[in-house]
């Protein structure tokens, strides 16, 4: 999903398909089989019932379990190993529940294919309490919702939180945390990481240039030609798997323009959305330091050797979230420390402020609804969202949680800092949600993206294109809609 | 002996056929029935649609553009490989001039062959993760590297929308060619030898016994190969889906049916759609499998 750092080093390979030559032999026989073995052949990958006969009816509510838990109840989780790995939950999180209910049998496994490892055990009717749903290969959370897989979160929302009995589990999150979790009016999705993004650069190099980080555009393309004449790309992203990073700035470029409410039209798939001046100014100052300020060849690269080429001082700026830090950890010199700036105002006439940032929960935990124990999965999460299990989740993954101020008093690495400083310095923040929620707009707007930037594309035709794919999802009946 | 032959064979035969119903059969069945659903790949009762998903496809310009990649990878795969294949397995089993009344290959011939076979040793896969690196449109590409050392820009080779078909079909000729030499030596190998002898006493060069003699008297090896890179034409998955810019890009430039149906089942989580993506592929195959077998039908040559 967009909304989480893509793997380091891990293309996303799939597996060829060999079979069709020996099919083939067979095939004409086949064709005049086929049809009527269907009906008999109906249930096959989708069998499975739809009531689990064998779900934990639950135990005694007490203030130490608010959810009624049945204590000797065991709860799977399962976790995305991507750019966070799982050390988190099998060090920490799964010892803390493992603590509270020591009779409870916690199993923790991990994978970076959720949707191949979980989908046939939801359809199957036998899923996991627990899931870090993430990755590029997520279960599609329309198709879970449309099939009443998730369990509605509200009764954790309203249970009193870990550290503190008199708020709510609610209370203690940041701001939007509950909202970006929330569809068709129910909250289904627990979003545990929260990410800022913005442009990243090399401190230390800043510093010994004596470059100075710009808020305005114009300083900006001042800074760019600077960085240029020092023989540095000014500026890049990877077009070949990661172009999405950079549609992030393009939207955060509209929110800051015309407001976040631009975002808002955008996500809920409003007539002429696109075509906001907004868009389209946002859209054409960033085409222009595309075909001034980058290098064509960047088109063809992954993240990962556009993000090398940063930690080795070629390129100057790339976009990206607050993970970049993390994940590049192996490969940053010390000459290298990671900051963060809020993208400069293109106008001066900007409705949101400069410091302005996107920010938003991302890393998407769910509870099954007919799994073995939801509401163990419930407390499970629910010791997660503790000031001691968030704080862990940072010690081990360099990466803030969407538990409010639970890194307050700890020390920080630089990159980490910077993001968490523009944070609270931010006069807003916004987000928008299209893409995990229509994935053919993701998709158009990827490809959109690099046009834009990298193959002399315009302004009005990324508006025009967009606009048109977001008319036809509008019209296909067969997606779910969603709105906030 | 008579008596226990059946027992002997069914026990041999039960165990491959089962794998093959459940494993093979099975799931091409179900493609057929999910084509009408509008299954997302987690309902355990999809809802049946009828034709929408096939009326869908007709209007969608991606489906068009992937088919219309096919078609050309259709007509360029097995041309271009055959030529070079049927060149190549000549030079090596023929064109080296007779030695002692038995046709040879040219110097080195035996070298070439395994340098010719050695890719079609590696998986598709691995072919394409190589390929990134020789084909990366930066300064440390391995082409690139060069083409920049002379002093020309880059090359796009993946980048470049009007140029990235062909660098996939560039790839899978690559690949290919090695397969077809060493098929086609075997077709030439048992082709005697006093043909062409009374080929070249009349006079014949290597020109002309090329195309008057050893193409012939192979057809039918041509007509199996052109059968087989047909199908692959109709398959190239594995290659645009890991070589290409985002999958099948830039912008949709590179794109296959079988990336499109990867990417509708599991990036859009429209199991349905995809399978009647899959189900119109099945038939394009087969129609093309047919056709090429009927259309090719002729007297083959007694020797």
């Amino acid at each position: 999903m967009s909304l989480s750092p893509e793997n380091p080093g891990t293309a996303q390979i799939a597996k060829p398909d060999l079979n069709r030559r020996t099919v083939l032999k067979r095939a004409s026989a086949l064709g005049l089989l086929a049809v009527p073995a269907v009906g008999l052949l109906e249930a096959c990958a989708t069998s499975g019932g739809s009531t689990p006969s064998d779900q934990s009816t639950g135990g005694a509510k007490s203030s130490d379990n608010p959810l009624g838990v049945d204590p000797a109840a065991g709860v799977e989780v399962v976790i995305f190993a991507g750019g966070y790995g799982d050390a988190y939950a099998t060090k920490y999180h799964v010892p803390l529940y493992q603590k509270a209910f020591p009779k409870a049998k916690v199993t923790e496994s991990s994978t970076q294919d959720i949707q191949g490892t979980l989908q046939p055990r939801f359809s199957g009717g036998n899923p996991p309490d627990v899931v870090d749903n993430s990755g590029t290969k997520f279960m599609d959370f329309g198709a879970l919702i449309q099939d009443n897989q998730l369990q509605d979160l509200t009764d954790l929302l309203n249970a009193p939180s870990v550290d503190d009995a008199s708020k709510t589990v609610k209370d203690t999150l940041v701001d939007g945390t509950v909202e970006v979790g929330t569809y068709s009016g129910k909250p289904y999705v627990m979003n545990y990481v929260f990410t800022v993004y913005g442009i990243w650069y090399n401190a230390k190099l800043f510093q010994t240039k004596g470059w100075t980080v710009p808020t305005t555009w114009a300083d900006f393309k001042t800074l760019l030609d600077k960085i240029h004449a020092a023989g540095i790309t000014p500026y890049g992203y990877a077009g070949a798997n990661a172009s999405y990073y950079q549609y992030y700035v393009l939207m955060t470029s509209a929110a800051k323009i015309g407001g976040a409410d631009i975002l808002k039209n955008i996500d809920n798939l409003e007539d002429g959305a696109w075509m906001d001046p907004a868009v389209k100014q946002s859209a054409a100052a960033w085409a222009e330091i595309g075909a001034k300020y980058s290098d064509k060849a960047f088109l063809g690269l992954k993240h990962t050797d556009v993000q090398l080429k940063q930690d080795q001082d070629q390129v100057a700026f790339y976009p990206s979230g607050n993970w970049l830090e993390n994940e590049q950890k192996d490969s940053t010199p010390p000459t290298f420390n990671y900051a963060m700036m809020p993208v400069p105002s293109v106008t001066t006439s900007d409705k949101l402020d400069a410091s302005s940032v996107m920010a938003v929960a991302g890393e998407p935990f769910i509870v099954a609804a007919k799994g073995k124990n939801p509401k163990g999965g419930m407390e499970y999460l629910r010791r997660m969202l503790s000031k001691e299990g968030a704080k862990d989740f940072t010690t081990a993954t360099g990466s803030l949680t969407s538990v409010a101020h639970a890194s307050d008093g700890m020390s920080l690495s630089p990159g980490l800092t910077s993001s968490s400083d523009a944070l609270s310095k931010a006069k807003s923040a916004f987000y928008f949600r299209f893409d995990g929620w229509y994935k053919d707009l993701d998709t158009e707007c990827r490809a959109a993206t690099n046009e834009l930037f990298y193959q002399g594309g315009t302004a009005d035709h990324f508006c025009q294109r967009m606009q048109a794919k977001a008319d036809a999802i509008k019209k296909d009946k067969s997606i779910t809609k969603f709105t906030r | 002996m008579r008596h226990g032959k059946y027992p002997f064979v069914i026990g041999f035969l039960v165990v491959p056929v089962l794998l093959y119903a459940v494993f093979v059969i099975s799931p091409y069945v179900q493609a057929f029935y999910y084509a009408f659903t509008d299954w997302h790949g987690i309902a355990a009762h999809p809802k049946l649609v009828g034709f929408a998903n096939f009326t869908k496809l007709f209007h969608d310009s991606v489906f068009w553009k992937a088919a219309e990649h096919n078609i050309m990878l259709l007509l360029a795969l097995p041309l271009i490989t055959i030529a070079i294949a049927l060149f190549l397995a000549f030079m090596l089993n023929v064109g080296g001039g007779s030695r002692g009344g038995t046709r040879s290959g040219v110097w080195g011939s035996k070298f070439y062959r395994v340098v010719f076979f050695l890719p079609q040793v590696l998986s598709l896969a691995i072919i394409a993760v190589l390929f990134q690196e020789i084909l990366r449109p930066d300064n440390s590409g391995a082409i690139n590297s060069i083409v920049h050392a002379l002093g020309f820009s880059n090359i796009g080779f993946l980048t470049n929308p009007t140029l990235s078909m062909w660098t996939i079909i560039g790839v899978l000729v690559w690949q290919a060619v090695g397969f077809y030499v060493v098929l086609f030596s075997a077709g030439m190998s048992s082709i005697p030898g006093d043909i062409y002898e009374a080929a070249e006493m009349d006079g014949a060069s290597r020109i002309v016994l090329f195309f008057r003699v050893t193409l012939p008297l192979l057809f039918d090896t041509i007509q199996v190969a052109w059968v087989y890179l047909g199908i692959a034409a109709f398959d190239a998955f594995a290659l645009v889906n890991i070589l290409t810019v985002d999958n099948g890009g830039p912008d949709g430039a590179t794109t296959v049916l079988a990336n499109e149906i990867y990417r509708d089942a599991f990036v859009y989580s429209r199991f349905g759609y995809a399978s009647a993506m899959g189900v119109v592929l099945f038939f394009l195959t087969l129609t093309f499998a047919v056709l090429t077998l009927r259309l090719s039908r002729r007297e083959s040559i007694e020797y």
